[in-house]
């Protein structure tokens, strides 16, 4: 019983589980409190469509022939063609810097593999408003170019823009996973290929990009999911999604059940996209269970690529960090300039880790049950935890912070307008971010150590803690920087659901750049991305260092 | 003394429709060293996990000292069972230097038992000045043993040891099978092991059980098992063999290689036809001009020569002869038995 009958034993535990439950068996697997977080965490994200499906329910008949209008169907395709444009944009520039970045002899390889993350730390609304005033008309751009003649330039709102910046904010995402595969790949499979005749480019494209294939799609998956419920980009751009004309429901309509109609029927999308996903991972193994150390595969020398190979690194860097950052400060430098007085941020920064922080803690604390379900004990019901904890991410967070207003208010006075509540909107809305994360560091832990520590009179809690919890580390820190991240650039919810006079970053640069004092919100963005950078820098050189890989 | 360390009762574990262990039933009893031997994908390694906790019975009890820890109705979980088990590929903990993975087991001790006992265990394991090291940094038999000494550590009851020598190469493996089976002895730790390997089975376990398709056939000591396997599929599990076509002539069967004397478990008529078990040693071969064989191929093994000998029906029998054999292929020959123990016969079935 060896070998590929291992899955067959572990899809065959659930039927054991079912049936230990009925028996007044010792130990039964999963056990209550692996399964306790996690369908906690299930209906934590079941909140917001309960809420929907309420509101739905209540819905005047109106309501629902307005979805099965033209308009919808054209808003849909719309929301459809973005999200696999951006998803198209994200893997084209996430796959090949991965490559370069963990497999090459890339110059300043270091130095690329922390600046190619960092694109993360922008927020939608900040990188599309920089777009379009540094590339739209009247803008930077042209402004330079005025001189030589040039009277307009190309249109950029629309798809291209919007794509193009949500493709260069997202990224990353897919970057993250396809690298951490990369890095874990047996070099010895690569290598046989190349002695059965394969040159590297086709090695490359038969035997490891067919690896990485769960990599990209789970980061496909964020991507997409993320690109359904953006509005600062899309509204930027002025191209009309699902989230969008949520968003115009919510501030025109005193209806709000259209607004919550619109986005059963965004949850239907995310579900489609989901049922995709998981069908793409098929049923691979992938921890090594060979003995010995792992071979990590050397790296390839790019000859004349590399120069070409750095220079496409730092087109990407430019355009999705240096731009943004650059013309951050120079609004900045003007307004100080114009003698704009500089406030201190103290406060607003306090709030904005505050709130992130304990999202990041709580989010990846919840992530690890929840993973070690997913990846020991799959099955129906861990699907069924998996698809809904999904659910929250693709919804936008204007929908979830109405959702919990509801039920604060009416189910959960103490935590109502308090901090809890908004950091329990934190983990609805970015929960998916820590779980793929530690689900990823999860499936490369072999099973048998686990069985091995409880062979050695471990407890399964105890295995946890002093065998799980330590191989997991990497993980569970990606996936608590990676929330940290998102939250401090929340911005929807933060405004809703904050404590009265809640000030963050993300609420300073809105309510500047709404009123259109773009060197005021120069300041704030500015910070948000120093604080959001740290971290995710110190992450990534971490998570890289010798004695973080342990080679 | 002779009370079971670990008994099988009946054991039997499905995955859906695919009977993976069968009612199997054995005792292990103190100090014993016992091999399960089988081809791959026989149950072995399902009958160890089903032991140690890592699976649950369908039917049957797993008594450990004479306490239920497997029934249908029971399951004690594995870190209460006190049954150490190395797996395949040893689970050595990465994250952990050798010395913390050798005291992973000891958590009730004492700082002070614990480092004795560490020091203890490495040097039994030969692993002394090694406890900082990481796994990775040890080479394969060198893990082996961590794993080994990781799992002697706590005093387990009993030790499983699944495949313990299939990731070491061939010149390794011998000398860790005869380091392995010194220190268990030493230790007289009742210890089962699964192999796929007859040589392994036959060198290291004071009894050998053969495993087919989920069932445990024939449990024996290795000379025995070799001697008189019950079914014709075990004969093949452990070793080389032929089987001669015959006919019972009271004490005899006659066979193309002459009249043998012969014994069985099962009853035979006179006159049954059987197939006799050949092992490669049972016949020297002579030239005889007039002889009824012909040496079809010849196999040179360095310390032997392996003769394949046809017979008219066009049954071959290997024959084992010395290396300086200077039989050519396509002499005729004739077999002579060169034992004086009686050849085990099968009853012949239909299809065989």
């Amino acid at each position: 019983m060896q070998g590929d009958s291992s899955s067959q034993v572990l899809t065959v535990r659930l039927a054991d589980l079912t049936r230990a439950r009925t028996r007044r068996g010792l130990s039964s697997l999963p056990s209550l409190w692996l399964l306790g977080p996690s369908v906690f965490i299930a209906l934590a994200m079941l909140v917001p469509v309960a809420y929907l499906a309420l509101r739905s329910a209540g819905a005047s008949d109106s309501a629902w022939e307005l979805l099965f209008r033209a308009r919808t169907a054209w808003t849909l395709g719309r929301t459809a063609l973005l999200a696999v444009s951006v998803t198209g944009v994200a893997v084209l520039l996430a796959v090949p810097l991965a490559w370069l970045t963990a497999r090459s002899d890339l110059p300043w390889r270091r130095f690329w593999g922390v600046v190619s993350v960092l694109p993360l730390v922008i927020p939608s609304y900040v990188s599309a408003f920089l777009v379009v005033s540094a590339l739209g008309p009247r803008g930077l751009l042209q402004q330079m170019l005025e001189p030589l003649g040039v009277e307009r330039l190309p249109e950029i709102y629309g798809l291209p823009g919007a794509t193009l910046a949500l493709g260069l904010l997202t990224y990353p995402y897919v970057l993250l996973t396809v690298r951490g595969a990369m890095e874990n790949l047996d070099a010895s499979l690569e290598q046989s290929a190349r002695s059965l005749g394969y040159g590297p480019w086709r090695a490359f494209w038969h035997v490891t990009l067919p690896q990485l294939r769960p990599a990209i799609a789970a980061g496909a998956l964020l991507v997409a999911l993320y690109t359904l419920s953006d509005f600062g980009a899309v509204s930027l751009m002025r191209y009309e999604t699902f989230t969008w004309s949520i968003y115009q429901q919510y501030q025109s309509a005193f209806d709000r059940s259209v607004a919550a109609v619109l986005s059963l029927a965004l949850v239907a999308m995310a579900t489609a996209i989901l049922v995709l996903e998981s069908r793409s991972r098929g049923r691979m193994k992938y921890y090594r269970s060979g003995s010995g150390a792992s071979r990590r595969a050397g790296v390839t020398r790019l000859g004349r690529w590399r120069w070409p190979a750095a220079a496409f690194c730092g087109i990407v860097a430019s355009l999705a960090l240096a731009l943004p950052v650059a013309i951050l400060g120079y609004w900045l430098a003007r307004g100080i300039a114009a003698g704009e007085a500089l406030s201190p941020l103290w406060s607003e920064a306090r709030n904005s880790l505050y709130g992130s922080v304990l999202a990041a803690l709580v989010a990846a604390a919840l992530a690890v049950p929840a993973a070690a379900l997913l990846v020991r004990h799959p099955g129906k019901l861990s699907r069924g935890l998996e698809f809904t904890s999904y659910v929250g991410y693709a919804l936008p967070g204007v929908v979830v912070a109405l959702a919990l207003v509801f039920f604060g208010a009416n189910y959960a006075r103490p935590v109502y307008q308090s901090i809890w509540l908004l950091v329990f909107a934190y983990v609805v809305l970015f929960f998916p971010v820590a779980l793929s994360a530690v689900r990823s560091a999860m499936v490369q832990i072999n099973p048998r150590l686990e069985e091995a520590a409880r062979g050695l009179g471990l407890s399964p809690p105890k295995v946890m803690a002093r065998v799980t919890f330590p191989l997991l580390r990497p993980g569970v820190l990606a996936g608590a920087a990676l929330v940290f991240l998102v939250a401090m650039k929340e911005l929807p919810a933060t405004i809703i659901l904050g404590p009265l006079g809640f000030a963050t970053l993300a609420t300073a640069i809105w309510s500047a750049s709404s009123e259109a004092f773009f060197a005021r919100a120069a300041a704030p963005g500015l910070l948000l991305i120093l604080l959001s950078s740290v971290p995710m820098a110190f992450l990534v050189v971490r998570l890289r260092s010798p004695e973080g890989t342990r080679t | 003394m002779n009370e079971a360390v670990v008994e099988c009762i009946g054991v039997s574990k499905s995955y859906g429709p695919v009977a993976a262990v069968c009612e199997v039933s054995f005792a292990l009893r103190q100090g014993e060293i016992l091999s399960i031997l089988g081809p791959s994908g026989c149950g072995k390694t399902t009958l160890l996990r089903l032991i140690a906790g890592f699976e649950r019975v369908d039917a049957g009890e797993v008594r450990v000292q004479g306490r239920v820890v497997s029934s249908p109705r029971t399951h004690a979980p594995p870190e209460r069972r006190h049954i150490g088990m190395v797996f395949q590929d040893y689970a050595l903990f990465p994250h952990l230097t050798v010395a913390q993975n050798v005291v992973f087991g000891l958590r009730s001790a004492s700082d002070a038992e614990r480092r004795a006992r560490l020091d203890e265990v490495l040097r039994l394991v030969r692993l002394e000045g090694m406890g900082g090291r990481y796994p990775h940094e040890l080479s394969g038999g060198q893990q082996q043993r961590v794993a080994l000494g990781r799992t002697l550590a706590p005093r387990p009851v009993t030790v499983l040891l699944d495949e313990p020598f299939s990731n070491l190469d061939a010149s390794l493996r011998s000398q860790m099978r005869q380091e392995v089976q010194h220190l268990l002895r030493g230790q007289r730790t009742a210890t089962i092991f699964v192999t796929h390997d007859r040589e392994e089975a036959f060198a290291m376990a004071d009894r050998v059980g053969v495993m087919l398709n989920g069932r445990l056939v024939q449990v024996d000591t290795p000379g025995a098992m070799y001697r008189s396997p019950t079914t014709p599929e075990v004969a093949a599990t452990t070793g080389v063999c032929d089987f001669l076509p015959g006919v019972v002539e009271g004490e005899r069967v006659a066979t193309e290689a002459g009249r043998l004397l012969w014994t069985s478990t099962g009853h035979l008529a006179q006159g049954a036809a059987v197939n006799v078990l050949v092992r490669a040693d049972d016949f020297l071969v002579m030239p005889n001009p007039h002889g009824n064989g012909v040496v079809a191929s010849r196999e040179y093994r360095g310390d032997a020569m392996v003769l394949v000998v046809r017979l008219p029906s066009g049954t071959t029998v290997r024959c084992r002869q010395g290396p300086y054999s200077e039989l050519a292929t396509g002499t005729q020959v004739t077999l002579a038995p060169s034992r004086v123990q009686p050849f085990v016969a099968y009853a012949k079935t239909r299809d065989g």
